[in-house]
């Protein structure tokens, strides 16, 4: 058999795989930061909790409601969408005219909030959530097992992905959003009613880390600290990806993916550091990051 | 504005009389303090005080939001925890200034990296690099782990007084916070603090009047995570122990959450705001309403950004100036 | 049945031990200070319960000690060393408490004893798993109750071999307690004839297991043991059950995993697991019984660390009770020189280092299809007795222990 550094070369394949089903993971959530700092500047520290509530609100939909998965991918982020719209429309436009670290601080206290809340009622355990039927199993690809759930997610979030990019470059929304981000004054004297505007992308975003939660529902254990951890993880893709694009969050996205796979292979120790070091020597070399335009 | 040199002067001069007498008041409250609430109380909320003012001497004074100073306040912990525990012979004074410059080359080193990036991406950087140094300090084999370092002995000061008591202790702790805090309140007085509140408000001018702002918001970095590192160093003493708690980006949040609370930019905020902090959390731990704690924490993050983004003494100063004018 | 005994043993004492009888209960009341993780991680595992639990063992024991009231005290630790040890210095300094119980983070309870025995109070250990509590790290002013790594690893890996399951590969967290499961489990797989085929080390915390499941089911190895705890099991779980890891005929052992994990996880997810338990609420009457009347209050089954709470307060209890004093060294001594046999242990003891040494259970996770509640989750395969089960002292590196 082929092999690469002492590895099998089928299995890295299996293992870059499983990389890239990650990194669409990252790709969706640092999508969504980046699609509401273009707008409003804020780095949405609540992302991770709002991921969070994405699975919870499966979960329970099913439990209590009995909200299949499909029509919990469509409802969910709809309603999280919404508790995002309120969260603009009541807290952060009350702070859009200071700096906007406020906004980052007033995101952070309420991810302490949701998650706090969600322990004391549920617990930390987590909770598992089914695998839908029509996805149960999976394929033999010869060289690994690969389940379709896994399969699903990826295509899944990479259309998601790509239906944004699409929307945001080429739709006359998306036209209004790119010329919001770069003179919101311009376009409000346009007669674009940009406040409202600014509510329908920051509910968006959250709107998309409510879905990349019920993706992961079935995947990884739903508990209420699983958005935290993950989102300094996301952090660190978006410096290394720098806030210019939205192309350039979901390709970062999807090569820290397949970087932290790689490396947990080779040097598993290391793999929750790697993307860090990855953001040193991109600090190093380009401060900007690899997409960033100069600020 | 209007007031001619003189009454200014003469302003300036009392307003300076009654700082001073203001902080008299705070020494001798300081050294009473012990004999009527409990020494290692009081202690731990000068470790956090003196964090939360190197802490602001950051973000209030140079406009740099860190969300990673968890990392200065770990490193100076383990590295004095480490040393204290290892060498036998080794006085708390030594390990504390072993900590300290840890924590002054980590500053060194993350500054270098992230000073290059202003408001959000200077917050996001040193979130990340923070992060980093939580899984090297889980994995490092002088930390202990999830275990933490334990039974640290305080030792002699010098080598000649003995810190066991926690009375002995608390007054080296309070030395050590009024020198931390008497570096920061120079350095925001001294022309150096004067050019970086010039780069606070504005940068780009502050780069055309010939300053390399790079520099100085390098050195102002520096200067803070050696303060926090310094704060936990103490705290590994008062405690014991230092532990993965330190490390944890919840405590970067915390320290931003004293300061805030207290006053952002204000000198005598942080002392406040982590007092406050600290007593609750330590009513709230003993109540039943123990488990909302991150809850109640959160929402006075909210409140405050909300509508109290001055903080207690910035309030305060607020209410004097517009009632004594 | 434990109020009756104690009556009868307390007359006993005093008839034998007059001068015992005049010492005295420090501030006119037995004070317990309940420390544990109230609201992370391991909330489940002891937690509301536990304080539950020992609430329930002060009123079964009728609330007072010789007109002296019984106190409890709680508090957060929040997982958080210095919370810990400063709430017990307080507790201590200015509450004047006498016992220390719950401590579930090793890293607390490391701390916490050690302030024990700097103020020469007693603890007792319910929640944490290191077995170095009692071993590099003893004190003669705390006990550990319920379980610790030793007997989880060596009891499920010696079960596990000895019934063929001969090659394992290790999924290890990296970091000390990780490496120290690991080595135990290396040693005991290897001295019963089995092979190590293989190990990966990942980096804790790891939200996503595929690819190291991947190596897993790559190695070949027969049995796949996880040398983690917590949320990493968990996942560990979670994942292999994605990816068939027990349909391609490879076993799972939890090394260190516990019956609210399993509950939370479901029986889809565990099912054939096997793991070492220091006791279940289904073992026996005695064990049903309590279990009824904890569930009555909580609406969930008792944990083995729940269940050692009242077990363990009940023993201090009694032991103040016959002693007379709140002394730390004496009602060590008193515990320690009475057997425990309740609805928790038979014949359970506590030895110089500070260990309580009892019987521990080797269960199978039972299939949805076996299962026939919601708490119907073990099976108990075998009864690991004391003396095989837990570090023996000859092993020991405790100072208290005499070479």
């Amino acid at each position: 058999m082929t092999t690469i550094f002492g590895i099998p070369l089928m299995v890295l394949f299996g293992q870059l795989l499983l990389g890239l089903i990650n990194g669409a993971f990252y790709a969706l959530l640092s999508l969504g930061l980046a699609v509401i700092f273009g707008l409003l500047k804020v780095i949405n520290f609540a992302h991770g909790a709002q991921y969070m509530l994405g699975a919870f609100a499966a979960l329970l939909g099913l439990e209590y409601l009995e909200l299949d998965y499909w029509l919990a991918l469509l409802i969910v982020p709809l309603v999280v969408g919404a508790l995002g719209i309120l969260i603009e429309r009541f807290l952060l436009r009350r702070i859009q005219h200071i700096d906007h670290l406020y906004g980052l601080l007033l995101t952070f206290g309420l991810a302490l909030i949701f998650e706090g809340t969600l322990v004391n009622l549920f617990g930390v355990s987590g909770s598992s959530y089914p695998v839908p039927e029509v996805l149960a199993g999976g394929f033999n690809l010869g060289f690994m097992f690969l389940p379709t759930y896994r399969a699903w997610v990826l295509v899944a979030a990479l259309v998601v992905c790509l239906f944004t990019w699409f929307m945001i470059e080429s739709t006359r929304l998306g036209a209004y959003l790119r010329a919001g981000t770069e003179n919101p004054k311009l376009m409000q004297a346009f007669g674009v009613n940009v406040p409202l505007l600014v509510t329908l992308t920051y509910g968006f975003g959250v709107a998309l880390a409510a879905f990349a939660g019920v993706l992961a529902a079935p995947i990884y254990p739903v508990s209420p600290t699983m958005g935290s951890s993950l989102l300094i993880v996301v952090f660190a893709v978006v410096v290394i990806g720098g806030m210019g694009s939205i192309l350039g969050a979901i390709l970062t996205g999807l090569a820290m993916g397949l970087i932290e796979g790689l490396t947990k292979v080779f040097y598993p120790e290391a793999a929750n550091t790697v993307i860090f070091l990855v953001m040193i020597v991109v600090l190093l070399l380009r401060p900007t990051g690899l997409f960033g335009k100069e600020a | 504005m209007s007031d001619s040199p003189s009454v200014t002067a003469v302003r300036q001069r009392s307003a300076r009389r009654r700082l001073g007498l203001l902080y008299v008041g705070l020494i001798v409250l300081g050294l009473v303090a012990p004999f009527v609430a409990y020494p290692v109380f009081l202690m731990k909320i000068l470790c956090f005080a003196l964090f939360a003012s190197a802490f602001n001497l950051l973000l209030g004074f140079a406009g740099l939001l860190s969300f990673g100073h968890a990392a200065f306040l770990a490193t100076g912990a383990y590295i004095t925890g480490f040393l204290l525990s290892t060498y036998p012979g080794l006085t708390p004074e030594l390990g504390i200034l072993a900590g300290t410059l840890g924590s002054v080359v980590l500053g060194l080193v993350f500054g270098i990296l992230a000073i290059r990036r202003q408001g959000i991406y200077f917050a996001m950087i040193t979130l990340a690099l923070s992060q980093m140094m939580f899984f090297f300090f889980i994995q490092a084999p002088f930390t202990g782990g999830e275990d933490g370092l334990h039974g640290v002995p305080r030792g002699k000061l010098f080598g000649l007084f003995s810190l066991q008591s926690n009375l002995a202790l608390y007054y080296f702790v309070f030395a050590v916070f009024v020198l931390g805090f008497a570096l920061i309140q120079r350095t925001v007085h001294s022309p150096f603090g004067q050019v970086l509140k010039a780069i606070r408000e504005n940068e780009p001018r502050a780069v055309s009047l010939g300053y390399d702002t790079d520099t100085y918001k390098l050195v102002a970095f520096v200067i803070s995570a050696g303060l926090a590192g310094l704060a936990g160093a103490t705290k590994t003493l008062v405690f014991q122990l230092a532990s993965l708690g330190d490390a944890h980006w919840h405590m970067s949040g915390e320290v931003i959450l004293m300061t805030l609370l207290g006053g952002v930019g204000t000198l005598l905020g942080p002392l406040v705001g982590s007092s406050l902090v600290i007593g609750l959390q330590h009513q709230l731990s003993q109540s039943p309403l123990g488990d909302w704690v991150s809850v109640i924490l959160g929402t006075i993050f909210v409140l405050c950004v909300l509508s109290f983004r001055s903080g207690i003494i910035g309030e305060l100063q607020k209410l004097v100036k517009r009632n004594f004018k | 049945m434990n109020i009756t005994k104690h009556a009868s043993l307390t007359a006993a004492a005093l008839l034998l031990a007059p001068s015992l009888a005049q010492a005295e209960i420090s501030g006119d009341a037995v004070k317990i200070g309940y420390l544990a993780d109230m609201s992370g991680t391991y909330r489940d595992l002891a937690g509301p319960g536990g304080l539950e639990a020992l609430n329930m063992a002060v009123e079964d024991f009728g609330g007072e000690i010789n007109g002296a009231p019984i106190e409890v005290l709680s508090a957060d630790d929040r997982n958080s060393a210095d919370v810990g040890a400063n709430t017990v210095r307080g507790w201590i300094d200015q509450d004047d408490v006498d016992l220390v119980a719950g401590m579930v983070a090793s890293s607390v309870t490391i701390a916490v004893t050690n302030i024990l025995k700097q103020k020469d109070k007693l603890g007792i250990v319910s929640g944490s798993a290191a077995s170095s509590i009692t071993n590099e790290h003893c004190t003669p002013n705390h006990i550990h109750w319920v379980y610790d790594t030793y007997p989880m690893a060596n009891g499920t890996a010696k079960a596990i071999v000895d019934e063929g399951g001969d090659t394992w590969f290790l999924l290890t967290a990296d970091y000390a307690f990780g490496h120290a499961l690991e080595s135990d489990v290396e040693t005991v797989v290897k001295e019963n004839g089995g092979e190590i085929v293989g190990k990966v080390r990942h980096p804790f915390p790891t939200n996503d297991f595929s690819s190291y499941i991947l190596q897993a089911q790559g190695s070949g190895a027969k049995i796949v043991g996880l040398a983690n705890a917590g949320s990493d099991t968990v996942n560990a779980l979670t994942t292999a059950s994605q990816f068939g890891l027990v349909q391609s005929g490879q076993t799972l052992a939890g090394l260190l995993i516990f019956l609210n994990d399993v509950h939370a996880l479901g029986l889809d997810v565990t099912q054939g697991l096997q793991l070492t338990t220091g006791w279940y609420w289904d073992m026996d009457d005695e064990s049903r019984e309590w279990a009824n009347r904890y569930f009555e209050r909580t609406q969930r089954m008792p944990t083995m660390v729940q269940a050692g709470i009242y077990s363990s307060t009940l023993h201090y209890l009694n032991a103040v009770a016959e002693t007379g004093s709140d002394a730390a060294a004496t009602v060590r001594e008193q515990m320690a020189a009475t057997p425990v046999n309740d609805m928790f242990a038979d014949d359970g003891r506590i030895r110089e280092d500070g260990r309580m040494v009892h019987d521990m259970y080797l269960v199978e996770v039972k299939s949805p299809s076996e299962s026939e509640g919601e708490w119907d989750l073990y099976e108990i395969l075998r009864t690991i007795p004391a003396e095989e089960a837990f570090r023996p002292l000859s092993e020991s590196q405790c100072s208290l222990v005499k070479g």
